[in-house]
C-alpha cells in the first residue's frame, strides 16, 4: 500500500499466474507538487470547492450552480475570469457510480453463487486477527461436511494458501501487490480458475485491512468481520464502514481475555451503534472455544443457499 | 481505502465522457464523495492528479461535493440527516435506521471545451 496517500495500485496476480508479477501502476507522488495557488472554498451546503492555478492553465471556474460569494481577495497573476466567455465549454451531465464497473462484477459473481447454491463468506480483518487460523481450523473440523474452497487475498506470498491446501480443500492466492483489498473482478477470475462446486461453501480471505475492502462489493452473500481481542474494543468507532457493512462480527482470540483489559460487553455495543442488526459470535480459533455457534452460522448459510437454488431452479 | 483506483475509475468515467462528446479537454470535473463513504477526499484529490496526467483531463480543476449522510429513522420513519454510523436519530433518538444517501461515489458532470 502506498505510504502517502494510503492507495495502492491494480492488477492483481492470480497464482502461478507469474508473467510478471503484479502490475506497476505507474503511481508517482511528485516530490515537486509545485502548484502555483492552490485554495479552498466551502459553500453553505457543504460543497467543497479546491482551486489550483498553475501557469499554464489558469482557468478559474464556478460550476453554474454554485452562486457562493467568493471574498477571497488574494493576487492572482494572470487571472483571467475566461467562464464561457467565449462560448466553447460545456457542461455534461453524468452521474455515474465510480465503483459502477466493480458493483456489475459483484452482481455477476452474486448471480453466479445463487444460481449454483453456494454460501459465499468474505472474510474481513485487520492483518493478524486469525481469518487463517481460523479457516484452517473449521475446514480441518468440517472436513468431509460439504464441498469447500477458499480465494486467499494477500498482497504478496502464498502462504495462506498453502497453509489451506495442508487440509486437502481445494484454495486459490490472489495476489494484489500493493492493492489493499479484493475486487469484485479479483473474484470472478479466481472462481474461474478454482472451479465452483455446486452447492458448496466458497470463503474469501480478503487482504488484512479494516478499512479499503469494506468498499469493494464481492457479491458474497455474507460478510463477516473478525476482530481479535488484542486489538481494543474501539475498532467500531474508528473503523464503521467495516462494521456497517458486516453480517456477523466473529470475535477471536477468547483465550487471551484473562490477560487483557478487553471488554467484550464494550465491543459489542460500540459495534451495535454501527449496525444494531450485527450478529455476533465469540471464539478461539486455537483452543475452539465457541466454534460450534460459527459452524452451525456456517450450516445456517449454506442450507439457505441450497434451499434459494432449488426453489429458483422450478 | 483504495484512492488511486478509485481516482482511475473517475478518470476513466470522464474521459469516456467527454471523448464521447467529442471534448478536446476537461476544465472541471465535478464528483460526489458522501460523508458516510469510506473515501478521503484529500487523498481522491491528490491522486487524481497522478491518474489524469497524460488523458483529457489532466489539469481539470476537480469539485469535490460531500452529499450528508441521510437515513430513514425505523422508529419514526422520518428521513434524517444523520452525521455518522454511530449516530442515533436526531429526532427520536432511535438507533436503528437505514442510510438511503450520503455513502455515493459518484461523478456528477463535467466542463469540456
Ligand atoms: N491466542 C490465539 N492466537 C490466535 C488465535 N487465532 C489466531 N491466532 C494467532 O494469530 C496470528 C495471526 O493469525 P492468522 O490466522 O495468520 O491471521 P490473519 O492475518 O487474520 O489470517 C497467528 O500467530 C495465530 O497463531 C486465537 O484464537 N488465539
Ligand atoms: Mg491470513
Ligand atoms: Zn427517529
Amino acid at each position: 500500500m502506498c505510504g502517502v496517500c494510503g492507495c495502492g495500485g491494480a492488477g492483481a496476480g492470480l497464482e502461478d499466474d507469474r508473467t510478471g508479477g503484479p502490475a506497476r501502476h505507474g503511481h508517482g507522488h511528485e516530490q515537486e507538487h509545485g502548484h502555483e495557488h492552490e485554495h479552498e472554498h466551502v459553500g453553505a451546503d457543504g460543497t467543497v470547492l479546491r482551486h489550483r492555478h498553475d501557469l499554464h492553465h489558469h482557468a478559474h471556474h464556478h460550476p453554474s450552480d454554485h452562486d457562493h460569494p467568493h471574498p477571497h481577495a488574494h493576487p492572482h497573476p494572470g487571472h483571467r475570469p475566461d467562464r464561457d466567455e467565449d462560448g466553447t465549454t460545456r457542461l455534461l451531465r453524468v452521474e455515474q457510480d465510480i465503483l459502477a464497473k466493480n458493483n456489475a462484477g459483484a452482481a455477476a459473481n452474486r448471480e453466479l453463487f445463487a444460481a449454483a447454491g453456494v454460501f459465499a463468506v468474505n472474510l474481513m480483518s485487520s492483518p493478524g486477527a486469525g481469518k487463517t487460523t481460523l479457516l484452517v481450523r473449521t475446514l480441518t473440523d468440517l472436513k468431509g461436511r460439504f464441498p469447500a474452497a477458499v480465494i486467499e487475498g494477500d498482497q504478496q506470498t502464498s502462504v495462506d494458501a498453502d497453509r489451506i491446501r495442508a487440509t486437502g480443500t481445494p484454495a486459490l492466492q490472489v495476489n494484489t501487490g500493493t492493492g489493499c483489498h479484493l475486487d469484485a473482478l479479483m473474484v470472478t477470475r479466481a472462481v474461474g480458475r478454482l472451479g465452483l462446486a455446486a452447492e458448496s461453501l466458497l470463503f474469501i480471505e480478503n487482504v488484512g485491512n479494516l478499512v479499503c475492502p469494506a468498499g469493494f462489493d464481492l457479491g458474497e452473500t455474507r460478510r463477516v468481520v473478525v476482530l481479535s481481542t488484542t486489538e481494543g474494543e474501539d475498532k467500531p468507532l474508528k473503523y464503521p464502514n467495516m462494521f456497517a457493512v458486516a453480517d456477523l462480527l466473529v470475535i477471536n482470540k477468547t483465550d487471551l481475555l484473562p490477560h487483557l483489559t478487553f471488554d467484550v460487553g464494550r465491543l459489542v455495543d460500540y459495534a451495535r451503534r454501527i449496525r444494531p442488526d450485527l450478529e455476533v459470535i465469540q471464539v478461539s480459533a486455537t483452543t475452539g472455544d465457541g466454534l460450534g455457534h460459527w459452524y452451525q452460522w456456517l450450516e445456517t448459510g449454506l442450507a439457505a443457499a441450497r434451499r434459494h437454488r432449488e426453489t429458483d431452479c422450478r | 481505502m483504495h484512492e488511486l483506483a478509485l481516482s482511475q475509475g473517475i478518470v476513466e468515467v470522464v474521459c469516456t465522457r467527454a471523448a464521447a462528446d467529442g471534448a478536446r479537454r476537461v476544465r472541471r470535473v465535478c464528483i460526489a464523495i458522501g460523508a458516510l463513504s469510506p473515501v478521503e477526499p484529500n487523498a481522491i484529490e491528490f491522486c487524481f492528479d497522478a491518474a489524469s496526467r497524460g488523458t483529457l483531463a489532466e489539469g481539470a480543476v476537480l469539485e469535490i461535493r460531500r452529499p450528508p449522510g441521510r437515513a430513514r429513522c425505523r422508529s419514526c420513519d422520518r428521513v434524517v440527516t444523520i452525521a455518522g454510523y454511530d449516530r442515533p436519530c436526531p429526532l427520536c433518538g432511535e438507533g436503528r435506521w437505514v442510510l438511503v444517501g450520503g455513502d455515493e461515489l459518484q461523478v456528477l458532470e463535467l466542463e469540456v471545451e
